[in-house]
């Protein structure tokens, strides 16, 4: 029995010095969709060499650990010092406000501040992070097939009927499997319910009954599959609000247009090479506008940290004018940084002549969202509706069940989750 | 050769050929075909680009298009067989593409560009293996740390298992007490619910018991697998109590009799379990995704998920490093699959 | 025991190397303790060191997971959990008709209850016979069998996610499957979008990655029939069909219902290979209980811990109904063989 006092003594032991972690350490959590990990990387260990009494961990994670793990680990107080994530409004109870630490507050309200009620609570004038990247929704062309095609490319106010009236004469004429395609996710088709006039916010702040909006753009997309315009498989060939990209059939030139957002730029690039000439297209416009939707991941430091004057080292370094440009110019995101947005002069890293066109052709359009779309990112209910949407607008275009039960579970759905949050 | 085709052909009693023996190999190579075509298609597109991955329709081996460095131009260019205006097929090199027209020139002869549409022209392909997939998450990717703690994790687990398991199964069969088949409905009962929809409650057991971001918090869940407990005690019951008996009359400890007698015995349903508990450990990436959350303690499947982003999944890394964390499974199955077949046959799962 | 050892034994012994160091140590107070409580004294201690990690990590978040049912709200922990009672049942079970998902309140995991449900049925049974004629076959006297053993059993060895990857590259619009088939000439299939080629392909994609297993376990039947009863039918001149049903079948009855009750607990719990595969598309048609439980409980914007719970008490009670059942019917076939 003793050998096991022992062992089971030396095994506890190993525990706590495992989970312990010493002054100055700072741990990152960060997840990645193309070369940002290696940025970050890069200009950390930079900032490592200049504060060698700050230790440094970027734990790189996948997307899933950051979506699903990270938020049971904040509940029991536990988690990273910082961490890149997208859930912010959800979750901003557990950010950490920097303010009080922050060498010059004013900076962040100046360069980040109209991004910050996006991730903290409502009514407070915390500094969680900043955003290290802003997406804008938007679609992209296939200039090329559409010149194949003898189709011009829709012009600037082009509405949604336009756009795929236009991509569906493409596909007719380079025999293509469709005409075009939208992620499958909530948020990406929430910037067009915008353009048709839905307002998912009601007066008091919670979810609004499924509007006219909604419904106008919401049975458009089910007609679209239906008469094979749409790609069936990106919406169908999931259950649930499991996220579906269609970016891989945009790059195989299989569909003339694509609606997803600046975030695809970097990877359409990369795996498009000179296979043909592709364009940004902004947001089509439905009946009362030409709105995308803004988004984007988030680095925020953790409340449960046990070096908050190190967290807030890390970030001010991170946050710089300088540092903000370069992590743009190498990833192709587009900044969250007023003052480098201003400034303007971005030197895109990348030799592809599609590229820069197309970021300035979201910065430009970032101009047209409309009011109901900019008010979801920092409206706490609207993952609930995301998934609401995507869960049910799918199952209709699946045949199995008519857009007014549609619209009827989704207001069911959402009614659910907030019932269940009192 | 005549030899050699009756030896293959060969079937039972010598007779001719029975309807049942086409389709017995029928049966067979549609087999070999089945199982092992998908893995073999699996390793070559590990080697494809990310764009030859996202190509319809897909290759069966990774290709590139063949360039070809023309003297006047800095980087070489890539070639093409293109039908020309004049109505001849060359191979040619393609200068650069303006829309649908691309521009070409002779690699020989330089000095004329020919103007074509890019639906005339195809490019020249060659076989090219795209090891960067494999050599560049080697480079900024923890692999040796990550095969460690997979390494770690499967056989810690793996002897604890056996130990456990093996102890309990010998009391749920050698031993007449109360409360023996209550343990075992226990055990059998929760042997059907699967653990991916316990992960919340486990999850508060683990950080009430500190396990969180420890390899420990990996490993002690999956040891206690009821599915264990029962395959070594169906085939513990097959040891004569006789044996046991005699060795209580030589004053042997129950200790002994437990691992000088009863252990040895149950050796092939031990292998069979230690076989099944390395495979599933190695495997294993649920579970030990929500425990761990610093890439010091991550295992290789958590590990090669960090390619698994928000909006784009970079498959053409995540697809190399599934190839090598096979490799150790595929190792273990050529040097142990005779032994690995005729143990499960013989553990008599009766 | 034979000159002979075969590798398990030597595994066996490698394996037992270590444990007799430690055994040896452990053995002398193992005797003052054996001498303290008797004989079977000694089972409470060989049960311990397991059922105390069982009783942690099993049991405990099985009594928590039902406690959880019994709560409701967004909290992880449950003590920041607000007490409902039956609420979450009553929720689940609130059905217009259990035939007619669309008529519940929870319309999904009713759909995902029937899905189960006819991919039990179809999977068991198709795995069941695919294995069975691949163990005769595997029985015969053919050319390299231990080569052709290990052929199929294959991709047991691969984990789940692999399993469902590999399919679906081979199985989605611009797959290996689709470009064979142009390559030929005819039009591509939709077979992961199309309702009912994405629910055989999910039958049919864990088949492939079980039936190994269960293959082996039939051989082993198969081995230990004798084989002087199908001498003596050869003599008699009986037909090869009859032979089967009336001497191969019943003889392998017990290994048979192993590997129906193995194979029925598997399908019930069909969980990551289809995940990866369909994501429980087109529409709700591949949605799984487990993978209802899953997105419900832990994954999904719309998360309900609760409810997750409550469903998965549901599934659990079911599961054990089952099983006893099939033990009842196992344990009768037993005793009728014992009488024939």
């Amino acid at each position: 029995m003793k050998h096991k006092a022992k062992i089971l003594g030396a095994l506890a032991a190993t525990l706590l010095a495992s989970s312990a972690a010493y002054a100055g350490e700072v741990r990152v959590m960060w997840y990645s969709d193309g070369v940002e990990g290696e940025v970050i990387k890069d200009l950390l260990d930079r900032f490592q060499k200049e504060n060698p009494d700050i230790k440094i961990t970027l734990d790189n994670v996948a997307y899933k650990v950051v979506q699903e793990q990270l938020p049971i680990q904040l509940e029991a107080g536990q988690g990273p010092d910082i961490a890149r994530v997208t859930n912010i409004k959800e979750l901003a109870g557990h950010w950490l406000d920097m303010r009080p630490m922050l060498k010059d507050a004013k900076y962040w309200d100046d360069n980040f501040g109209s991004t910050l009620d996006w991730m903290r609570p409502d009514g407070s004038d915390a500094i969680p992070g900043f955003m290290t990247q802003l997406t804008l929704t938007g679609g992209f062309a296939n200039k090329t097939l559409f010149e194949q095609a003898g189709v011009a490319v829709p012009g600037e106010k082009a509405t949604w009927d336009e756009w795929v009236d236009a991509a569906a004469q493409v596909s007719k004429s380079q025999s293509l499997p469709a005409a075009f395609a939208i992620d499958r996710s909530g948020h990406r088709i929430s910037g067009p319910n915008v353009s048709y006039g839905a307002n998912y916010i009601a007066a008091d702040g919670s979810p609004a009954k499924i509007d006219d909006g909604v419904k106008a753009f919401g049975s458009k997309l089910v007609q679209w599959v239906a008469d094979g315009k749409m790609l069936k498989e990106t919406w169908v060939a999931a259950a649930g609000s499991t996220y579906r990209a269609a970016a891989d059939d945009f790059i195989n030139a299989q569909i003339p247009f694509y609606y997803s957002g600046s975030w695809q730029v970097a990877n359409l690039s990369s795996k498009i090479g000179d296979g043909f000439d592709w364009v940004a297209t902004g947001s089509p416009c439905g009946s009362a506008g030409c709105s995308g939707l803004k988004g984007g991941a988030a680095l925020v430091g953790i409340k449960y940290t046990k070096n908050p004057n190190d967290v807030v080292k890390v970030m001010e370094y991170l946050g710089r004018e300088d540092i903000v440009k370069e992590f743009s110019e190498r990833t192709l995101f587009l900044p969250a940084h007023k003052g480098v947005v201003d400034k303007g002069g971005l030197k895109w890293v990348s030799n592809d002549k599609n590229v820069a066109p197309a970021l300035d052709a979201f910065v430009k359009s970032a101009g047209q969202t409309l009011p109901a779309a900019d008010a979801l990112p920092s409206w706490k209910w609207a993952n609930a509706y995301y998934a609401a949407l995507v869960t049910r607008l799918s199952q209709v275009m699946a045949g199995e069940m008519q857009l007014d039960e549609a619209w009827a579970k989704m207001d069911q759905d959402i009614a659910d989750k907030v019932a269940q949050a009192k | 050769m005549s030899q050699v085709v009756a030896f293959l052909t060969r079937r039972r009693g010598g007779r001719g050929w029975h309807w049942t023996d086409i389709f017995m190999w029928a049966w067979l190579v549609g087999g070999l075909v089945l199982m092992f075509g998908p893995a073999l298609w699996l390793v070559l597109s590990s080697f494809k680009t990310p764009a030859q991955l996202a190509e319809f329709p897909p290759t069966l081996l990774p290709y590139a298009t063949e360039q070809v460095a023309v003297a006047g131009y800095d980087k070489p260019l890539n070639l093409f067989t293109a039908q020309l205006p004049d109505g001849t097929t060359r191979v040619m090199a393609e200068v650069r593409r303006v829309g649908t027209v691309s521009q070409l020139v002779d690699p020989k002869a330089p000095g004329e560009i020919f103007k074509v549409n890019i639906a005339d022209r195809q490019p020249v392909r060659e076989i090219r293996f795209a090891t960067e997939n494999y050599t560049q998450p080697f480079e900024h990717f923890d692999f040796l740390q990550y095969l460690k703690n997979s390494v770690f994790v499967t056989v810690v687990a793996t002897l604890i298992t056996l130990l456990t398991n093996s102890m309990a199964a010998f009391a749920l069969s050698k031993y007449e007490f109360r409360g023996r088949n209550l343990v075992l409905l226990l055990i059998v009962g929760t042997l059907m619910v699967p653990l991916s929809v316990l992960l919340v409650p486990l999850y508060s057991v683990i950080s009430a018991v500190g396990l969180f971001d420890s390899l420990w918090g990996v490993i002690l869940p999956t040891v206690a697998t009821p599915t264990g407990v029962f395959l070594l005690r169906q085939y513990m019951l097959t040891i004569p109590d006789e044996l046991i008996d005699a060795a209580r009359m030589d004053n042997a400890s129950e200790w002994q009799i437990y691992w000088r007698i009863v252990l040895p015995l149950a050796a092939p349903a031990l292998a069979v379990l230690a076989i099944f508990s390395v495979v599933w450990r190695w495997n294993d990436f649920l579970w030990p995704l929500v425990v761990l959350s610093r890439k010091e303690l991550y295992t290789l499947q958590v590990g090669l998920n960090t390619y698994a982003g928000e909006l784009n999944v970079q498959w053409h890394f995540i697809l190399a490093m599934t190839v090598v964390t096979m490799i150790p499974v595929v190792l273990v199955f050529i040097f142990l699959q005779r032994y690995i077949t005729a143990g499960i046959a013989g553990t008599g799962l009766k | 025991m034979t000159v002979q050892t075969t590798i398990g034994q030597k595994i066996g012994a490698a394996i037992a190397a270590p444990i007799s160091w430690l055994a040896a140590i452990v053995d002398a107070p193992l005797k003052l303790w054996q001498r303290a409580t008797g004989t079977n004294g000694m089972a409470a201690f060989f049960l311990a060191p397991n059922m105390l990690i069982f009783g942690i990590f099993v049991l405990a978040p099985f009594i928590i997971n039902f406690l959880y049912s019994t709560t409701s709200g967004n909290a992880f922990f449950l003590p920041d959990r607000n007490f409902v009672g039956a609420d979450q049942y009553r929720r689940l079970l609130e059905c217009g008709s259990y035939l007619d998902p669309s008529s519940c309140r929870e319309d999904l995991f009713w759909k995902a209850v029937h899905n189960t449900g006819l991919f039990v049925v179809l999977q068991v049974a198709l795995l069941v016979v695919v294995s069975m004629i691949t163990a005769l076959i595997l029985n015969r006297e053919i050319v390299g069998r231990s080569f052709w053993r290990a052929v199929f059993f294959f991709p047991v060895l691969l984990s789940p996610v692999v399993v469902g990857l590999i399919w679906r590259w081979i199985l989605q619009r611009q797959g290996l499957l689709n470009s064979m088939l142009y390559q030929f000439g005819y039009q591509p299939t939709e077979w992961l979008t199309d309702r009912f080629w994405a629910f055989a392909a999910g039958v049919t994609v864990s088949v492939w990655a079980h039936m190994g297993f269960f293959t082996l376990i039939l051989l082993a039947g198969l081995q230990a029939i004798p084989r002087d009863l199908y001498e003596a039918a050869e003599m008699d001149g009986t037909r090869p069909g009859r032979v089967f049903w009336r001497i191969t079948l019943p003889l392998l009855m017990p290994n048979l219902l192993v590997v129906i009750i193995l194979a029925l607990i598997r399908a019930v719990q069909i969980f990551d290979e289809v995940y990866v595969l369909t994501g429980g598309g087109p529409g709700t048609s591949t949605l799984f209980l487990t993978q209802y439980i899953y997105e419900v409980g832990f994954a999904s914007l719309l998360r309900n811990p609760g409810l997750a719970a409550a469903a998965s008490i549901l599934m659990g009670a079911v599961l054990v109904v089952l099983t006893l059942v099939q033990l009842q019917v196992g344990r009768r076939n037993e005793k009728k063989g014992a009488r024939e």
